[in-house]
Formats: C-alpha cells, sequence, structure tokens
C-alpha cells in the first residue's frame, strides 16, 4: 500500500530525472554524433539528431593527422604539468610553515594569501602582458608559467594548511627528538602524510589550467605555442564553415578529461570541487 | 579545535616572548619556505594591482615610449561611459540570474540524488549530470554556438519539430543575455548539485529517523530539517556564485564577444577590449581597476554581512 501510494511522487522524480539527463547530456552527443558527420550532411537538410548518414573517422583521423592536434596537446601537457609541479612543491613549503612554525607574521600572512582567492584575475592582465614583453617571455609557454603558478596558489595553500594542521604533532615531536630539523621533518615526515591532500590539488590545478584560457589568450600569438583551449578557439575561426570538423577537435579536446573520470570518477570529482568542499 | 586553537596560541606565546628575530634554523625554513610563493605572489598579483592603478593615470596605447599622465580623467570618463556601466548591470543580471536558477535547481537535484541512494540508475545519471563539469568553457562555448545556431542548431530544429519558430539566439539583443546565462546554469547547476549533495550526505541518518519516527513526511524533513542544516553551505555556494558572476569571461568572450551591439558586455569582456583591440591600455586599466574594486567590496560585504547573518541566528 505503502509503495503505492507514493508511486506518483517516484514516477514525476524519475521523469525529472529524465529531463535533467537529457539537457546535460544532449549537447554532448549532439557533439560526438556530429564529428562522426561528412562536411556537408547538416547543410543538405538532414536533421541535427538523425544519426551520421554514413559515420566515418575521416574527421577524427583528419584533426590527428593533417592539423597540429598533438602539437597543442603536447603544449598543454607540458604547462599543465610543469606548473602543477610547482604549485604543488611551493603550496606544501608555505603550508607546512603556516600550519607548523609559530611567528610574528604567521597569522597575517596566511589572511593576506588567502584574500587572494578573491582577486580577478583580469585586473593583472595588462601588467602581466606588459612585464612578459619586457622580460622577453611573450609568445612562449613559459610566459604562462608565472600567472598560473601565482594564481592557483592561493587556494593550495588554503587547502593544505588545514589539511597539515590535522595531521598528529606527536609524529614530528618523535622526528625532532631524533635529531630532525624542520627542513628534513617537513621532507621525510609531514609531506608524505601530505600526499592524500597533494592528489586531490594535484587534479584540482591540472583540470583548471587545461581549460585555462584568458592568459593563452593574452599572452601568446604564435601557433606553435598555443595550449588547447587557445588552439580550438582559433581552430573554430578558421574553418567556422566546417562544424563536423570542429565537433571532432571539441570531441578529442575533451576525451583525455572524459576517460580519467570514468577510470576515477569519485577522485575527480573531489579534486575539481577542492575550491568549495573541505 | 578549541584545544588546538589554545595549544597554537600557548606556542606563539613563548615564541614571542624571545627575541622579535633569532637566526636560527626555523627563521631560516620561514624564509626560505615562503620565499617562492611570496616571489611569485608579489611578482603576478601584487605588483600588477598596483601597477594597474598607476596605469589608469594615463594615456597610452602600450607602444610608444611616452605615456601622457592625464590625472583623473580616465576615471571620470569610466563613470560616464554608459557601455561600462551596461556592462556592470549585466554583469549584475548573471549574478542574480545564475544564483536564482543553479541553487533551486542544484538542491532538487541533490534531494533527488541523496534519495536515490546508491540505486544504480541514478547514480548512471550523477555520472551524467557532472559532465558539463569536465569540458572547458571555450569548448562550452563553441559546441553551444552551433547549439543555438539560426539554421543548423539543435534548439531551432527542435522547434522546427514541434511547430515553433527559431530565434536567432546569440544575434537578438534582447536574447544574447539570457541565451549565454542559460549556458552559464547549464555549466555550473552540477558544482552545485555536487556541493549540496555532500552536505546532506553529511546529515547524520538519526536525525532523520527523528523526524521520520515522529511524523514528519519527506517534504518536511528537507524543508524544516535539511535545509536548516545546510545553510552554511548554501551561503558558501551563493558568495561563490556571486564572486565567480562578477570575473566571468571565457564563455561569453567565445559565444558573443560581448555583442551584438553591447548587450551582452561584461565589465571583464569590456576592459580586455579596451586594453587589447583597440590599444588603450590606460583606459583598458581604468576599468581592470574598477573591477577589482567592485568584486573586493562586494567580497568583503559578503564576508561580513554572513558572519553578522551567523551571530544572530
Amino acid at each position: 500500500m505503502a509503495t503505492l501510494k507514493y508511486l506518483p511522487g517516484r514516477a514525476a522524480v524519475f521523469i525529472f530525472a529524465l529531463v535533467w539527463l537529457v539537457i546535460a547530456g544532449m549537447p554532448f552527443y549532439f557533439m560526438a554524433m556530429t564529428g562522426f558527420k561528412g562536411r556537408f550532411e547538416l547543410f543538405s537538410g538532414g536533421s541535427v539528431f538523425d544519426f551520421p548518414k554514413a559515420a566515418s573517422l575521416e574527421n577524427f583521423q583528419d584533426v590527428l593527422t593533417r592539423g597540429t592536434f598533438f602539437r597543442y596537446l603536447s603544449n598543454s601537457v607540458i604547462v599543465v604539468a610543469v606548473s602543477v609541479a610547482l604549485i604543488l612543491l611551493f603550496s606544501a613549503m608555505a603550508s607546512y610553515v603556516f600550519a607548523r612554525i609559530p611567528f610574528r607574521l604567521n597569522r597575517p600572512l596566511f589572511g593576506l594569501i588567502v584574500a587572494g582567492l578573491v582577486i580577478p584575475l583580469h585586473v593583472t592582465l595588462i601588467p602581466v602582458y606588459l612585464l612578459t614583453k619586457q622580460i622577453g617571455l611573450y609568445d612562449s609557454l613559459w610566459a604562462l608559467l608565472g600567472p598560473y603558478v601565482a594564481f592557483n596558489l592561493p587556494l593550495s595553500i588554503f587547502i593544505l594548511t588545514e589539511f597539515m594542521r590535522a595531521i598528529p604533532r606527536e609524529l614530528e615531536e618523535a622526528a625532532r627528538i631524533d635529531g630532525s630539523g624542520p627542513m628534513l621533518t617537513f621532507w621525510r615526515v609531514i609531506l608524505p602524510l601530505s600526499t592524500p591532500g597533494l592528489a586531490t590539488l594535484a587534479i584540482y590545478n591540472a583540470v583548471a589550467l587545461w581549460n585555462e584560457f584568458v592568459f593563452a589568450f593574452v599572452l601568446i600569438t604564435s601557433p606553435e605555442y598555443r595550449p588547447l583551449p587557445l588552439a580550438i578557439w582559433e581552430y573554430q575561426g578558421e574553418y567556422s564553415m566546417n562544424i563536423p570538423a570542429i565537433m571532432a577537435v571539441l570531441t578529442l579536446s575533451a576525451l583525455p578529461l572524459v576517460l580519467i573520470y570514468i577510470v576515477g570518477q569519485e577522485r575527480v570529482i573531489k579534486g575539481i570541487m577542492a575550491g568549495a568542499l573541505k | 579545535m578549541a584545544s588546538v586553537a589554545s595549544q597554537d596560541a600557548v606556542t606563539l606565546k613563548t615564541a614571542r616572548r624571545r627575541a622579535w628575530f633569532q637566526w636560527n634554523e626555523y627563521t631560516l625554513t620561514i624564509i626560505l619556505f615562503l620565499l617562492p610563493t611570496v616571489f611569485f605572489m608579489t611578482v603576478f598579483v601584487v605588483w600588477p594591482i598596483i601597477s594597474s592603478f598607476e596605469l589608469s593615470l594615463y594615456k597610452w596605447n602600450g607602444i610608444d615610449p611616452v605615456r601622457t599622465p592625464i590625472g583623473l580623467d580616465n576615471w571620470t570618463r569610466l563613470l560616464q561611459d554608459q557601455i561600462f556601466w551596461r556592462a556592470f548591470g549585466n554583469n549584475l543580471v548573471v549574478v542574480v540570474l545564475s544564483i536564482a536558477i543553479q541553487m533551486p535547481l542544484g538542491m532538487l537535484l541533490a534531494i533527488m540524488l541523496e534519495r536515490a541512494g546508491r540505486r544504480l540508475i541514478y547514480r548512471i545519471f550523477k555520472t551524467v549530470y557532472f559532465f558539463p563539469m569536465l569540458m572547458s568553457s571555450v569548448a562550452i562555448g563553441i559546441l553551444f554556438k552551433y547549439i543555438y545556431d539560426p539554421s543548423f542548431g539543435l534548439i531551432n530544429q527542435f522547434l522546427k519539430g514541434v511547430g515553433l519558430e527559431g530565434q536567432s539566439w546569440l544575434g537578438e539583443p534582447n536574447l544574447a543575455l539570457v541565451a549565454v546565462i542559460a549556458v552559464i546554469c547549464w555549466q555550473y547547476t552540477p558544482f552545485y548539485m555536487i556541493l549540496f549533495l555532500a552536505a546532506l550526505n553529511g546529515i547524520s541518518e538519526e536525525l532523520r529517523d527523528a523526524a521520520l519516527i515522529d511524523g514528519a513526511n519527506q517534504p518536511q524533513y528537507y524543508r524544516f530539517i535539511a535545509l536548516p542544516l545546510v545553510r552554511g553551505t548554501l551561503r558558501t555556494a551563493v558568495i561563490l556564485s556571486l564572486i565567480g558572476s562578477l570575473k566571468y569571461f571565457d564563455l561569453i568572450w567565445v559565444m558573443t564577444e560581448g555583442g551584438p551591439s553591447n548587450a551582452s558586455e561584461l565589465m571583464a569582456t569590456y576592459m580586455y577590449k579596451k586594453a587589447f583591440p583597440s590599444f588603450e591600455m590606460g583606459y583598458g586599466s581604468t576599468v581592470a581597476s574598477a573591477l577589482f574594486i567592485i568584486v573586493m567590496v562586494i567580497a568583503l560585504a559578503s564576508l561580513f554581512l554572513t558572519r553578522r547573518f551567523e551571530t544572530e541566528v
């Protein structure tokens, strides 16, 4: 009886779930489906909802072999990997000081860095552009490192400091009694114990930087140094009439993260939400 | 938590009793370990902010060796610049609609997923729901440009299928902003969904059981018990959405570049346009500085207000 009473409610919930499934999933379906279509299939009166007439991998092959997709991919991998490594190292060092070493400027400095969380990066765009030109880094992958590291340090330090504060002090004291100084303790005790926090932050920063656009847009002009988001934006400008080809590019650029997500869903969600969930 | 804090305070006090500066291994660690952070934050965040304010006092195209100092002319120009105020207004529309649409929708989805528990079909739903968060704003922008396309787009073809007339969604001044905000909501609703889901899951089972035994039904449980308990998370979500919406750039730039005729212009896109394509570094810096002031004031105000709210409730 009870289940019967709740049936209309359950059905309504299920319909709502399905509707949102269509809203959330349809654009992806459209993107992948169109990628398999021929160049003129959309123009010849076919509906976008149709399956491809003759599904072909042609667009994907074109993008992967003829174009410079792998160049952009490797640009993105390099700049993201180096930035994330630097962010993790620097934020771990700073967090150790903030979490464990009391000194007069500890709280004020920490507060100042956390305030960096709300600063809109656009206010720095013009000066960073001018600075990059001055020091001769303009239009190279290295130009992105400085802003990428600086703008992701505050959140990483904020999260890691909280994480390190939760590590029992006894472990550190044991190390000190054994004659280990602060730097060695950091390296041998605190850093290994912070691995879960570091992993979450690695995912968070990697996803954020993988998708970053504004600094790449302002600091890089040459095609050979474009990271992926900038490359697909330029690609879209050049091939605006070949919609299936653009959809193939979008699908390929989203693929790495989607694959990682399918393998380690919970970890990726936790990583992306690192800024909001504690 | 309190005991840790007081313990910290004690060590802090003993440290203060010692000399203000003492050269030992700890001082060395502090300096060495903070050096990279302080360096990057100073060069790429603090100095650029100061420099932005300084540049706002000049008329300069970014190339000439000579910058013409013009005092506060850029700032008076900004106050009378109707496009800037339009962009500011659009930013406020984005803030209000983002919060008004994403929060309730995210909460509904979260409640639904929480009630479904670990049933397989809903786990698949959750997996798909999160997809939009995996794509870059640039890719989403390009994708939706084609979804909104007047002749080949998904939406107009659907409307045609059910016998309605399509629109030029991004080409009409009075539709463009709303069309873009719809995409923003599509992109970020899953973020709040996960945030709220985590908060709902954090409520203890016993509390729910107690409520249900006392005769509350499910809607009553959420209305009177769950929602008040996750108030803190709601507050965080509103602040995150507020600050995020004020900084919005990527998606709008890709979809409309602020057009048509500034209908979807935001402060960030206007700042970019002034500084880079039109080479007005001075005025661009003024817009950037104004954006900075506005975001900081709103961020501080919301933090202050919510903290007061917390003590009152």
